[in-house]
């Protein structure tokens, strides 16, 4: 059973006088209001955000995970192996937690989470190296977890390739070669390479600005729905209707306001936290990125009123289908899987989404300074994600006059 | 019908009848664990990038540059798109994302090797997605060492056996073991952590659902004014139970059916995965219970949960190295079950590990499930006075 509230800001639903200001503002002021009265709503749209753009920021702090714990088995424990490993406890990625000669207690502490990598240096590897009997160094990385084992196998096979590289050099130094023509005999091509917009391959510069605006996108599709949902559920829809003089892009706009306003400044925070305080690049400037935020929490406004205009009254089912269809949005705007990499249906289906779009005007403007022509099928699809639900609005209209909340 | 005797019976047949009636609470109770993991199986399916398009500005035009190219072209990793005559060119073309990376092969390329220098290749990568970076890089450098062991040996001549040019090309061999996942796919790694947070998730959206639609149906109370409401214990158990057994049904449809038919990692022995979900299980419940005590209206779960999926996958340490997670995030991340049962499900199922290698995450789980058992009963508990005090005084 559902209460109505007594409502005071409505003297009757029948006529309203005066212009289609009035009518718009008394709606705009209806809707703060509500907001003040539900502290929930408050929280989701403007705390939770916050603090996941404080989460992210802080967790990736360090840009890119170094010192990742590794296990070292070195069953030669003879100076030259000793020498090999120091050189690989000081590189970048690797800390060696646990060393060990016996290879089943490493694996051992591998299932148990304890590390994400074990470097393995057999008996007899010094000897044979020095007999050149070509001994086999292994390392094995745990790929259950992607990213730790990527970066420690960098470092691991660096240095497997070193130690080769090392024999040959010593050969060569006895021999009287100089440096240069060592270098040139072992490591002719060397490759050098760079990471575009992000040259110390700053996870955080762009996993953060793919997750936080992406979550604050969701938040956004879901409250839109419920914004507008909620008016069928409290049937305070006929009063709304009348309120706006059955002007539905008035009542829309009127409605919405309010919420574009404090997304855009939230979206904006975040803009400035990113760009000004922690100097993520922005080859663009900040004001553009506000105005690619300002299109983006529009988008999402579109993307979220769509879904309701597609299940008129069914405030459930429309937000379910928000919320089903914007968590997946994380996977297919494609930044640790890339969508060219996906089945082409997946590639297809990621065009609906305003992250998708967002993300890749990102990469455009503020990551790599490029021109705004490049993208601009991009910048189409956020427009057309506003424009819309506008075209589709006679459906809310018919469900403002004919239908009735459905649980 | 006879009234059933006990009332944690009455509770859980309330409850069952409740699931099924509602379609809300249908969605997030069947649709989603039974219908979500194929999708998310699906979009990771492809397990990595092959045949990146890059594009190549050759300006050695040497044999030995077309030599490097072609060999770069054959990798799986890389397609070899489009040779481009300036670095002006090929900018273009990754601003128009034709291509995701640039090979520049100096113009000394040739000559410099021959002087017996070092030359200097460049790799310009797209970090639209980091995989990107990853795979050219991986490729370019395969392919330089390859031709680097070549020429090493080609210098030398003096080799008497071909056993000597064999070492002088690796004096030192290594191997590169991916333990756990041979291929380095992203699906393997990613999918078995999801299906457990799809577990959680979909758990708090059923049972805070189904407990704004008590609220909404009793007047803002979470138990019906009934007779066979009023014992703590019953309720909690009747109504954790229902969930409890919906998705340890659904935790096997995953661990089993979604895992063959993918063919994710699947190396958990039977009687540890039941080790492993008994506990992770009552402790998601009894979380949704003591979370849904904060939802009042149906759709007010959907705005509490939905949105705490992706920070919790991150929060686990599963994707982002545990080890690089400041400690206060990680104290917040303790509070939820899903950070220590996505670790232990990807040990247990990718990793074949026993519940015994698991003890902290297990232990941890039963901790959990206790004190959210607990919290869920004071709760049940003052709503039942709080019902009581309506049908006194109304």
């Amino acid at each position: 059973m559902q209460i109505v509230n007594p409502t005071t800001e409505a003297n009757g639903t029948s006529t309203f006088e005066g212009t289609w200001w009035s009518a718009f503002w008394q709606i705009f002021f209806r809707e703060l209001r509500r907001f003040s009265r539900r502290p929930i709503f408050l929280m989701i749209m403007i705390v939770a955000p916050l603090t996941f753009l404080w989460l992210f920021t802080s967790m990736m702090g360090s840009g890119l995970p170094t010192k990742l714990p590794a296990a070292l088995v070195d069953e030669d424990d003879t100076h030259v192996t000793r020498q090999l490993t120091r050189i690989l406890g000081s590189m970048e990625e690797t800390r060696f937690v646990f060393e060990t000669t016996s290879f089943t207690e490493a694996r051992q502490a591998m299932q148990r989470g304890e590390i994400y990598a074990i470097f393995r240096i057999p008996k007899g590897t010094t000897e044979a190296a020095l007999t050149q009997r070509q001994p086999v160094i292994s390392f094995y990385t745990n790929d259950t977890y992607y990213i730790a084992a990527s970066l420690l196998m960098k470092d691991m096979r660096k240095l497997s390739e070193l130690a080769g590289l090392a024999i040959t050099r010593e050969t060569m130094r006895a021999r009287g070669f100089t440096d240069d023509q060592i270098m040139g005999t072992i490591q002719p091509i060397v490759i050098e390479s760079h990471p575009l917009g992000n040259p110390h391959l700053n996870y955080s510069v762009v996993l953060s600005n793919l997750i936080v605006p992406g979550l604050l996108m969701l938040v956004i599709m879901l409250t839109t729905s419920y914004g507008i949902g909620i008016e069928w559920k409290q049937r305070r829809q006929k009063e709304l209707y009348a309120m706006g003089r059955g002007n539905v892009p008035l009542i829309v706009t009127a409605k919405l306001l309010p919420q574009t306003m404090l997304y855009t400044l939230v979206f904006w925070v975040i803009d400035l936290v990113f760009y000004s305080y922690l100097q993520f690049p922005c080859a663009c400037g900040i004001p553009r990125m506000m105005l690619w935020g300002l299109l983006a929490v529009l988008a999402s406004q579109g993307f979220g009123l769509l879904l309701y205009e597609a299940f008129p009254g069914y405030l459930r089912i429309a937000m379910s289908a928000c919320s089903l269809l914007g968590v997946m949005q994380f996977s297919l705007a494609g930044f640790s899987f890339p969508v060219s990499a996906m089945d082409k249906p997946f590639q297809w289906l990621s065009n609906i989404f305003p992250l998708h779009h967002y993300f890749l005007i990102y990469v455009n403007q503020a990551l790599n300074g490029y021109h705004i022509s490049y993208v601009w099928p991009h910048v189409i699809a956020l427009v057309a994600l506003v424009i819309l639900p506008i075209v589709f609005m006679y459906r809310l209209k018919d469900a403002f006059l004919n239908k009735e909340y459905r649980a | 019908m006879r009234k059933p005797k006990f009332p944690i019976f009455h509770v859980w047949l309330d409850e069952i009848s409740e699931l099924v009636k509602d379609e809300g609470i249908l969605i997030f109770a069947i649709l989603l664990p039974l219908a979500y993991p194929l999708l998310y199986a699906m979009i990771y399916n492809t397990e990595t990038q092959r045949e990146l398009p890059i594009c190549v500005v050759d300006e050695s035009m040497s044999a030995r540059s077309r030599d490097f190219i072609r060999r770069v072209d054959a990798t799986s990793e890389v397609n070899v798109a489009a040779h481009c005559i300036s670095m002006e060119e090929a900018q273009e073309l990754m601003r128009r994302r034709d291509v995701y990376g640039i090979l520049r092969i100096p113009s000394d390329f040739n000559l410099g090797l021959w002087r017996g220098e070092q030359v200097v290749v460049g790799l310009y990568s797209d970090l639209t997605s980091m995989l990107y970076y990853k795979v050219e890089y991986l490729a370019v450098v395969n392919v330089a060492q390859e031709l680097n062991r070549n020429i090493k040996v080609a210098k030398n001549q003096t080799y008497l056996t071909r056993r000597e040019e064999q070492l002088a090309r690796w004096p030192i061999r290594f191997e590169e073991v991916k333990l756990y996942n041979p291929a380095g796919g992203f699906a393997a790694f990613l999918i078995p952590p999801v299906l457990m947070l799809i577990l959680q998730q979909a758990l708090c959206l059923s049972v805070g659902m189904s407990m704004g639609r008590s609220r909404e149906r009793f007047r803002g109370l979470v138990i019906p004014p009934n007779k066979h409401y009023k014992n703590t214990l019953a309720i909690v158990l009747g109504k954790g139970l229902v969930h409890f057994l919906l998705f340890l049904l659904m935790a096997f449809y995953m661990a089993v059916c979604v895992t063959r038919w993918f063919g994710l990692p699947q190396l958990g022995h039977f009687w540890d995965l039941v080790g492993f979900f008994v506990p992770y299980l009552l402790a998601c419940t009894y979380m949704a219970i003591f979370w849904s005590s904060f939802v009042y209206r149906r759709e007010d779960c959907i705005l509490l949960f939905v949105f705490m999926s992706v920070p919790l996958l991150f929060l686990s340490g599963v994707s982002w190295p545990g080890a690089a997670i400041p400690p206060l995030w990680k104290g917040v991340a303790s509070v939820f079950p899903s950070t220590w049962g996505l670790n232990a499900y990807a040990r247990i199922q990718g990793m074949g590990a026993s519940i015994g290698d698991c003890r902290s995450e297990i232990m941890a789980l039963w901790i959990l499930a206790g004190i959210y058992f607990l919290l869920s009963c004071f709760f049940y508990m003052f709503e039942i006075r709080k019902a009581v005090g309506r049908t006194v005084f109304n």
